[in-house]
């Protein structure tokens, strides 16, 4: 982290919006993902698991084809893979999604630190990111404002989301087999296969962002990685009432409350340290006590999801 | 944040009727042959698809399998061990499965642990010239009202505000170790612990003493022993805490609990049918909050068992086992059973037991454990669609055929 100590108290807000763009692409990523799932109906709760085996997966397939690329793509075809089992596992009659998902999470963080254990010491390459503060002499702008480029195509694919949801036939019955599983059957689409695809391309996603983690920010493999961002991306989509557009600013918003700690800390406020650890996860909490009731089913939630039965 | 502007709309499917489809509170009485023939059949696929995976890893399947089997039950030396590890297991186990009888999925047991562990350790400080008894008595207390409530708060979060369970008691799980993490370096900090940072010790008169140095301080009770008890107590349980004995007599009290009275035939008419529920009177709020209470303190429990009778003092070290994360498989394995939550929870404190044999010698890593409790928690989840399916555990209806 670069040191904004020389800029007062300014510092604040550029290690914020430093910390935030880094931060948040997983969550942008994921809470795509999990959008994607949660709109055809299922909820992938394994999406915390599915991240932490994207994370191993890029970094090992980066370190050993010199490619952090490779990596990347790697770890979202493994994370198709994971979701896959989801939607198969789901797929058959009597099996409980939340269930699986809690399944899948133990499963993958198992298999991630059993794979992983040879690539805890190497180095691989990283992503590059895009230098926007070349204009500026500050070092402390520089940092901030060299932004990955996940980030970028991330925040792109938000409102490409939002388009594929509202102008195509695609996400018409995506909606659809999410909304009344009766009208998708008799309109003829099968609601398992559709719900295959939507979970395999969420944890396709939810697999690019794992591989941020490790060939980018905080950067390394290591089995502390991930810290339940993949299941606070759960929660995140609740609160972007199952929009594209709303994961977006919602992820941007995790991802400063996530960059409190280490800002704060740059500056030299150290005490309280782990409640500061602790605010993305008290925010979330305190969102979803203010954003759910009791007695009205969520706007915008997909009928047929088993959280808002 | 620009929420679509659609109307409230208030759905039959309202957020309240959390009687989702959870097919291990099935609404059908289940027989329990069924349960164990198909749990069975899913751990033995668990085990053949990990013989896959470790054959697939360059180990040799079979003396992994042989070695596993040494290193949880073989010798009185890893039985004991196993013992050991099992002890918090049902305690976390418990949290899971309790809160399951009402269909709510609560995977909160790891921070009720730890916050069980840390008001323990406060509790034996405010304490300093108790006897032992009073002490523990104490530290039970107390962390078990504490963890209870963590995990109520989840409970009356999704009664109250319709808060998705399962994220809140993560995010709480979360919460409690930043608060057990700040306690430990800050107010709770004992300045005399240097390589980890942890709160002051219990003291060493306060520790859970072992069954076998116990039992044979009763002489009335020693003396009177057969001879090869005399021999087999202190080979198999000189290790093993008071802790193992509390899990088992808690997991048994709950299955008169739940199985038994009044209290657990209201919980399981709210898991089956919160809306019958509620129209027979029933006080689901309270019913929900209660059951959510009784996890939490199982949970806060094995944290005081964990300070108690083995770390001496609340740190870091008390969530590094991950035990609340290991009691959800427990749980399901169990389907939800108190009683059946014993001997589950004594097989993964087994498999637990038997990674560092697994590492030594077939150098697997140590997280082999972790992806066979992931293929068992798969497995016993896919194995639930056999569930009512299987022609021999369906039952007879009987044809009342009138008289004359």
């Amino acid at each position: 982290m670069a040191d904004p100590s020389g800029m007062g108290l300014w510092g604040v807000p550029l290690a914020l919006f430093a910390g935030a763009t880094r931060v948040s692409t997983p969550f942008i990523w994921v809470s795509l993902g999990e959008c994607l799932t949660e709109k055809s109906g299922r909820i992938n709760l394994g999406q915390e698991g599915t991240l932490i085996m994207g994370a191993m997966t890029g970094f090992a397939v980066a370190y050993k084809t010199n490619s952090a690329w490779l990596g990347v793509f790697a770890a979202g075809l493994i994370g198709a893979m994971l979701g896959c089992v989801h939607a198969w596992l789901c797929s058959r009659p009597r099996v409980n999604d939340v269930a699986v998902g809690i399944g899948l999470m133990l499963f993958g963080t198992g298999l991630a630190f059993f794979l992983g254990k040879p690539f805890i010491q190497p180095t691989a390459p990283t992503l590059p990111a895009i230098p926007l503060g070349f204009w500026s002499k500050s070092p402390e702008i520089r940092y901030a404002l060299q932004i990955n480029s996940l980030f970028f195509i991330g925040a792109l694919l938000a409102p490409a989301m939002f388009w594929m949801f509202n102008r195509t036939r695609w996400g018409l019955i995506v909606r659809t087999v999410g909304e009344s599983v009766d009208a998708a059957r008799a309109m003829g689409y099968s609601i398992n296969g559709v719900r295959a695809y939507a979970t395999a391309a969420g944890g396709f996603l939810a697999g690019i962002g794992g591989a941020f983690l490790s060939l980018y920010y905080p950067g390394g493999w290591s089995e502390g990685l991930s810290s339940g961002q993949g299941l606070m991306a759960v929660a995140l989509v609740i609160f972007a009432r199952w929009n594209p557009l709303n994961c977006l600013y919602a992820a941007l918003l995790f991802g400063a409350a996530g960059a409190l700690a280490p800002a704060l800390q740059s500056v030299g406020v150290t005490s309280y340290r782990y409640m500061f650890i602790a605010a993305p996860y008290m925010l979330t909490l305190a969102i979803m006590v203010l954003t759910s009731s009791r007695t009205r089913t969520l706007i915008g939630v997909p009928a047929e999801l088993t959280v808002s039965r | 944040m620009s929420a679509p502007a659609a109307e409230p709309k208030t759905s039959a499917a309202s957020t309240l009727d959390y009687s989702a489809p959870l097919p291990l509170t099935s609404r059908i009485p289940l027989h329990w042959a069924e349960s164990l023939c198909i749990s069975l059949a899913a751990l033995i696929s668990a085990f053949i698809l990990f013989g896959i995976f470790v054959g697939c890893a360059g180990a040799n399947p079979v003396e992994s399998m042989r070695l596993m089997y040494r290193g949880a039950f073989g010798t009185p030396f890893s039985w004991q061990n196993t013992l050991v590890r099992a002890a918090p297991l049902m305690l976390t186990g418990l949290c899971t499965a309790l809160p399951l009888r009402l269909g709510m999925v609560i995977i909160g047991g790891e921070g009720a642990l730890a916050l069980g562990a840390l008001t323990a350790a406060g509790t034996a400080h405010l304490l300093p010239n108790s006897s032992p008894t009073v002490v523990i008595l104490s530290m039970v207390i107390t962390g078990c009202a504490v963890g209870g409530l963590w995990v109520a708060l989840a409970g009356s979060l999704k009664y109250y505000r319709g808060v998705n369970e399962t994220i809140s008691s993560l995010l709480l799980n979360y919460i409690a170790i930043a608060i057990l993490n700040q306690m430990v370096e800050g107010p709770m900090h004992d300045p005399e612990s240097l390589n980890t940072p942890s709160t002051w010790s219990i003291g060493d008169d306060n520790m859970l003493g072992k069954i076998a140095d116990t039992l044979q301080s009763w002489t009335g009770f020693w003396n009177h022993c057969p001879a090869w008890l005399q021999d087999w107590i202190p080979a198999h349980l000189s290790d093993v805490h008071w802790g193992f004995v509390w899990g088992v007599v808690l997991c048994f009290l709950m299955w008169v609990l739940m199985d038994h009275t009044i209290i657990g035939f209201a919980a399981r008419i709210v898991g089956g049918n919160m809306r019958a529920a509620r129209v027979a009177g029933l006080s689901v709020g309270m019913i929900t909050v209660l059951v959510c209470w009784l996890g939490g303190a199982a949970a806060g429990l094995a944290g005081v068992v964990e300070v108690a009778a083995n770390q001496e003092r609340a740190n870091a070290n008390i969530t590094a086992q991950g035990y609340g994360y290991t009691g959800i498989l427990v749980a399901f394995i169990a389907r939800a059973n108190p009683l059946a939550i014993i001997p589950v929870a004594i097989l993964i404190g087994g498999i637990n037991a038997s990674g560092g044999l697994l590492q030594r010698r077939q150098n697997l890593p140590d997280a082999t454990v972790l992806v066979l409790q992931g293929i068992i928690f798969l497995m016993i989840l896919a194995f639930e669609t056999f569930y009512g399916r299987l022609k021999i555990f369906r039952r007879k209806e009987k044809v009342l055929v009138p008289n004359g």
